[in-house]
């Protein structure tokens, strides 16, 4: 186990350094022409230009500009060009609360729901329940957030204001109206999530259904409940980790741009957003390392979780 | 006379599909004395393995009629409810089934699959459930059962965990334990260690056994009765010596012809039934082995009844329009082919 633990921490190090290496080459190498001019922005004056070439090393080999690049990233000295002397670690540092608040929110009510959906669905399979959710999930997964967060602000909280419209409070501020602002977020985030896992949940249960220690465990003489429960589900859940945990990183990671942006909540995700609109690319590469990060940490924990669910693929 | 277990009286089972309705069993009868074993034997889809789960309710489902009746100790199992058929699943009637690859949930230990057989009829805490977990993969003879117990089913080889999914039936001391093809799946070796294992459990547990099988020669050994099922119904039933030594249906005849064996001459081609076993939504009209018999002439598109026209004690019933006479002639042919001709 240990020895497993140790291989999985080392290749995420290694896969951390080979992602940080392609973003420097997709935002600094690969487009061509002078780097220096396109971290400057639209409003750099030859000074600007002729700095950031130096600061950046630009005039040095590639793998210097790597290292400063890097540098920059972990020491916080990444600058926004757009707001001279904004640090891009202190921006994305400030919208991580608003984003771990609606990533986590968002998620324990997709998981919540979807395996609600789910189940409901596979045990009615084919009947009208079933086929109300298939519906319902497809509405759901149909629906852009963008879309749909705008209709549910302009008619819950402006035309009727129940609830309050947009912006994130802090939790240490007043959890009250934290929660009370962020419940119409969660639940616009959720939607395609709950349609989209409530019905690969479906078809997993439905599989699970007829697998012979399913039988085995009625056989037996065991309670309904307890042979859907820990026969059939816990089977059926061990797929659902891989896409959780990819997607709950993704939310973490910044990647709820549009839902962070249409709520106004000033997430990482919304972060990236204006940074893109600003073309400020200072910003963009450290979201973008931030957003990386995420996905390949969550990556190596579903390996782990994976590896406590099914004994299968557990090292001995 | 021993006690009689188990009487299943004129059983039907057929499913709607939406190509018909399947005539999965369709009239089958036969008893179980305590501390026997009846071999029900048959190819592929002739209804014997739908005749098992049915016994224990396993093919109950909104597509499912059911007809006849299944007495177990004077109680109709056909007419108990879900929950309370439950209290006799796995408890007094258990079941062991054909792939125990795929038999056993790969997340938990065998020890705790075992120990769940227990608890879910007995109210014992873990401690002692696991005790009666190694004790009994002990006595299925699983070696260093104490350490074995913690194994998952995948650090198992597929006799052992056949062996382990007999530990799970023998649970709860079953009265009837019905082994649906329990050695199909394993190496030859091995299979005559499983039935060799059914047969020594029957006699330390004292229960009954109803073993299911396409392999006449797996029940030549253990079973005291023979039914041989084909299209949903019996079409040989009696004494084991009966059916090997006197067999009377021709079906049989083609289940025994094609056994291969090591006391005669080595035949050019081991003989097969020519043909597939009919379709369960359009079956033949009268014998339902007509199409493919040698031997069918005008009146087998009857109804043969299953009768003791052998007149032979215990009875020994077949669903064959040839006369005995007839039968004894044509048989030798069939069984060992031309070289006994």
């Amino acid at each position: 186990m240990l020895v497993f633990l140790v291989r999985r921490l080392v290749g995420m190090v290694l896969v951390l350094i080979a992602v940080s290496f392609i973003v420097f080459l997709i935002f600094v190498i690969v487009p061509g022409g002078d780097p220096a001019i396109r971290i400057a922005g639209r409003t750099a004056n030859d000074q600007n230009i002729k700095n950031i070439r130096h600061d950046w090393g630009f005039d040095r080999p590639f793998y210097v500009q790597y290292y400063e690049l890097m540098k920059k990233a972990f020491t916080n000295r990444l600058f926004e060009q757009t707001h001279q002397g904004v640090k891009v670690g202190d921006q994305i540092k400030q919208g991580v609360p608003a984003t771990f608040s609606l990533a986590i929110g968002a998620a324990t009510i997709w998981l919540f729901f979807s395996i609600l959906v789910g189940v409901i669905s596979a045990i009615t399979a084919g009947r009208l329940s079933d086929r109300l959710i298939t519906i319902l999930a497809l509405v759901g997964i149909s629906m852009p957030v963008f879309w749909l967060g705008l209709l549910a602000r302009y008619f819950l909280a402006e035309k009727n204001t129940i609830f309050p419209d947009g912006e994130y409070v802090p939790f240490t501020q007043n959890p009250a109206q934290w929660f009370f602002h962020l419940l119409l977020p969660w639940f616009v985030l959720a939607v395609l999530f709950i349609g989209f896992y409530g019905r690969v949940l479906r078809g997993n249960i439905l599989d699970t259904i007829n697998e012979d220690y399913v039988r085995t465990a009625r056989a037996k003489g065991v309670d309904p409940r307890r042979v859907l429960i820990k026969h059939v589900l816990r089977n059926s859940l061990i797929p659902i980790v891989t896409l959780f945990g990819l997607d709950f990183a993704g939310v973490l990671g910044g990647g709820a741009i549009l839902t962070e942006t249409v709520f106004d909540l000033h997430g990482v995700g919304q972060y990236a957003q204006q940074s893109i609109r600003n073309f400020d690319l200072p910003p963009i590469i450290g979201v973008t390392l931030f957003g990386a990060f995420f996905i390949v940490f969550f990556s190596t924990v579903v390996d782990f979780v994976y590896a406590y669910l099914d004994p299968r693929i557990r090292p001995t | 006379m021993a006690e009689k277990l188990l009487e299943v009286d004129d059983l039907h089972v057929h499913f709607t599909t939406e190509d018909g309705v399947v005539r999965a069993v369709d009239g089958v009868s036969f008893e179980l004395e305590r501390g026997k074993v009846l071999g029900i034997v048959g190819e592929s889809g002739s209804g014997k393995s739908v005749t098992a789960m049915t016994l224990l309710g396993l093919t109950r489902g909104v597509n499912a009629k059911f007809d006849g009746s299944i007495e177990y100790k004077g109680q109709d199992l056909l007419k108990l409810s879900e929950t309370e058929l439950r209290r006799f699943r796995g408890n007094e009637l258990a079941m062991i089934f054909q792939d125990p690859m795929t038999s056993l949930n790969p997340v938990y230990r065998v020890g705790a699959q075992i120990s769940e057989a227990i608890r879910t009829h007995e109210d014992v805490d873990k401690r002692t459930a696991r005790n009666r977990a190694v004790q009994l993969l002990r006595q299925v003879g699983i070696p260093h059962p104490e350490e074995r117990v913690d194994d998952f089913p995948h650090q198992f080889s597929g006799g052992m965990r056949q062996r382990a999914m007999i530990a799970m039936a023998l649970a709860n001391n079953p009265d009837v334990l019905i082994a649906d093809e329990p050695t199909t799946a394993l190496d030859v070796t091995i299979q005559a260690q499983i039935i060799e294992l059914i047969g020594r459990l029957k006699n330390d547990f004292n229960s009954s056994v109803i073993l299911i099988t396409h392999d006449l020669g797996v029940v030549a050994d253990i079973a005291d009765d023979i039914a041989v099922m084909y299209a949903g119904r019996i079409v040989e039933y009696g004494a084991k010596r009966q059916v090997f030594y006197d067999p009377q249906h021709p079906y049989t005849w083609g289940l025994l012809g094609s056994i291969p064996r090591l006391d005669r001459a080595k035949p050019e081609k081991l003989a097969s039934i020519a043909g597939a076993p009919p379709s369960l939504i359009n079956l033949p009209q009268g014998c339902k082995f007509r199409p493919r018999c040698p031997h069918a002439f005008s009146k087998c598109t009857e109804h043969p009844p299953l009768q003791n026209r052998v007149g032979d004690s215990p009875p020994h019933l077949d669903r064959c329009w040839l006369t005995v006479e007839e039968k004894r002639d044509l048989r030798e042919l069939t069984i060992h082919g031309e070289a006994a001709a």
